[in-house]
Order: C-alpha cells, then sequence, then structure tokens
C-alpha cells in the first residue's frame, strides 16, 4: 500500500476531526512526524517471532532506517510494543502491566499468528491466549508464523503512517473507548 | 555389548518384563509394581549400569496412564526405553525414581501437574506450574469451557 492510498474512510474522518483549526493541524503534523520516526519498541518477545524481530532490527533489515532502531529495556521509555509470540494465561497478566507502565502514546502491534489469534494454539489449548487483543488494544496486525523481517518493518511503516493521521484529540478518544469495553 | 546380550541380563533382573525391539531403542514393558526394584538394579548392576536418566514422558492411552522412561549408561554407550501402564484413572499411583535419578524429581513433579499421576515417595510432590485447584490439562477427558476452543 502506497502513501497516498492510506486514505480509507476511518483515517480521513480521523483527519477530518481536527481538520477544522488551521493552528492545530500543525500543531499535530510537527508532534506526529516526531513521534512516527521515533517509534523506540520495548524489548519483549516470548517465543520465535522475536527471532524475527531480532533479525529485522540488525543489519540486513535493519529498521533503524525507519527510526525504530533503539529498542528499550524498560516499558517506561518504549513508544511501541511488539507482541511477538505466543501469549499464555500467566503471561497476560504481566503484558497488561508492561503495556500500562508505557508511558502515552503508545502502539501495540501484534506480530505473527500467536499474537493475533492464538494461531496454532486456537484449538484444544488450555493455556494459550487467543489473541492479544483480549488483553490490550492492537493498532496493527502482522500476520505470518513467524512473519517475514520484511512483513513486520511493513507493519511498522504501517502504524507510522497511523501515527500520521492522528491528532492529540482523537488518539486520547480511542483509548478511552477501549477502557470502557 | 549388544542388544541382545543386554536385554538377556534385564531380563535376568525381572522374569515379568517384555522385551521389545522399537524404531531406535530397545523397549522394556513393566507392570507398575515392579518398576522400582527394576530401575534401581538398572543402576546398581554393573553390566547394565544405567546412570542417566534422559527423560520421563507422561502418557493418557485414553484408558490408561502410562509412564515412559529413557535410561542412557555413560559408562557402557547404551540406550533403554521404560514404558509402564496404570489402569487405574481416579487414583493413579507410581513409585517415584526421584532417589534413584536425582532429576527424576522435577520431571515427576511435572507429569503430576499435568496428568495427575501420584508418584509415592516422591520428596516434593506439589503442582509445578498450575493451581492447586486446576485439572490435569493434558488427560484425554479434561474438559474447560472457558479457555479451550473445540472444532
Amino acid at each position: 500500500m502506497k502513501k497516498e492510498e492510506f486514505r480509507d474512510n476511518e483515517s480521513l474522518e480521523l483527519l477530518k476531526e481536527s481538520g477544522s483549526n488551521v493552528l492545530l493541524t500543525t500543531v499535530n503534523d510537527v508532534i506526529n512526524w516526531g513521534r512516527k520516526n521515533s517509534l523506540w519498541p520495548l524489548t519483549f518477545a516470548t517465543s520465535c517471532c522475536g527471532i524475527e524481530m531480532m533479525a529485522t532490527g540488525a543489519p540486513r533489515h535493519d529498521f533503524a532506517r525507519f527510526g525504530m532502531e533503539v529498542y528499550r529495556a524498560s516499558p517506561r521509555q518504549a513508544d511501541v510494543i511488539v507482541v511477538a509470540g505466543t501469549i499464555v494465561n500467566k503471561m497476560a497478566p504481566v503484558l497488561k502491566r508492561l503495556y500500562d507502565q508505557m508511558s502515552e502514546p503508545k502502539y501495540v502491534v501484534a506480530m505473527g499468528a500467536c499474537a493475533i489469534s492464538g494461531g496454532p494454539f486456537f484449538l484444544n489449548s488450555y493455556s494459550v491466549v487467543k489473541g492479544v487483543e483480549h488483553i490490550i488494544p492492537v493498532d496493527v496486525y502482522v500476520p505470518g508464523c513467524p512473519p517475514r523481517p520484511e512483513a513486520l518493518l511493513y507493519g511498522m511503516i504501517q502504524l507510522q503512517r497511523k501515527i500520521e493521521t492522528e491528532s492529540i484529540k482523537s488518539r486520547r478518544r480511542r483509548n478511552a473507548s477501549h477502557d470502557v469495553k | 555389548m549388544d542388544k541382545v546380550h543386554l536385554g538377556d541380563i534385564i531380563k535376568s533382573l525381572d522374569s515379568d518384563i517384555e522385551i521389545k525391539e522399537g524404531k531406535q531403542f530397545t523397549e522394556i514393558n513393566i507392570p507398575a509394581s515392579n518398576l522400582y526394584t527394576l530401575a534401581k538394579q538398572l543402576r546398581e548392576n554393573h553390566e547394565t549400569s544405567f546412570d542417566f536418566l534422559i527423560c520421563i514422558t507422561g502418557v493418557d492411552y485414553g484408558q490408561d496412564l502410562g509412564v515412559v522412561y529413557h535410561l542412557r549408561s555413560i559408562r557402557h554407550n547404551h540406550t533403554i526405553v521404560l514404558k509402564t501402564r496404570i489402569s487405574d484413572r481416579e487414583n493413579p499411583q507410581l513409585d517415584s525414581v526421584a532417589d534413584i535419578w536425582r532429576t527424576a524429581e522435577f520431571h515427576e513433579r511435572e507429569i503430576f501437574d499435568l496428568l495427575g499421576i501420584k508418584f509415592t515417595n516422591h520428596p516434593d510432590l506439589r503442582r509445578f506450574f498450575l493451581k492447586r485447584s486446576y485439572g490435569f490439562p493434558l488427560r484425554k477427558d479434561f474438559v474447560d469451557d472457558i479457555n479451550i476452543v473445540t472444532k
């Protein structure tokens, strides 16, 4: 998907919400530009997707090119959590706590089949969370088992495009709606 | 030592066993009541000298529960598989081999946790991963309507 094509109804509405005020849109543009170009991921990986995530960070694929090079070991300093791998019921409260500890604005990428739906563990499993969306709100889903580094890279760029369409106002509203749910 | 000779030695230790040549290893089926005595002899006998317990596996065969021991001798460089079955599903019991091979302690705790087989004389038989009130999730008849999605 090209950047110009990232203009579906949903993102257009997000744009419109903040579009009435010239000053606010400009401020948004500057803030979003800053945010999207320094997305720092949390060092969080629970299985083989984590290996692909490392490969994405390594020189061959090198997502430092897009400003995501700094893996943070503390959720306080991270902007995005890439849920790379299977989340089991025992891990769920830990993941939720990590997400809660991250400071706003925060984003979630569900990487791989396990994080999206439980994947190969969807049927007959007593221990696996069927999709990380049950615990935390997901911004981008990256399918694959595990996804290739290119796929994760694409997902992260999609996230950047999403951030680009945000306004300070709408971001707050989005989070509030998930809390109610 | 070749496999036939090893089989003969083990047969002389316990006549109730049944020796079968598996795809990879020699398999020995043994009644649950004789397991501990044979295991101890296998370890202490100088000709067998199974000093290394590779792993213990718990199995639910549907009707019976089973436990499979992979044994290896570092000294003689040979491996066998010990298999036993327990037909009592309500209160399955088996002698612990934790005092013969120390590594069995955690393996047996895990099997107890997931299949509910009680190992008598185990030094510390508590649940390994799950809560005390949880069922035994690797049993074929385990039901959990909240967490398990079935086709």
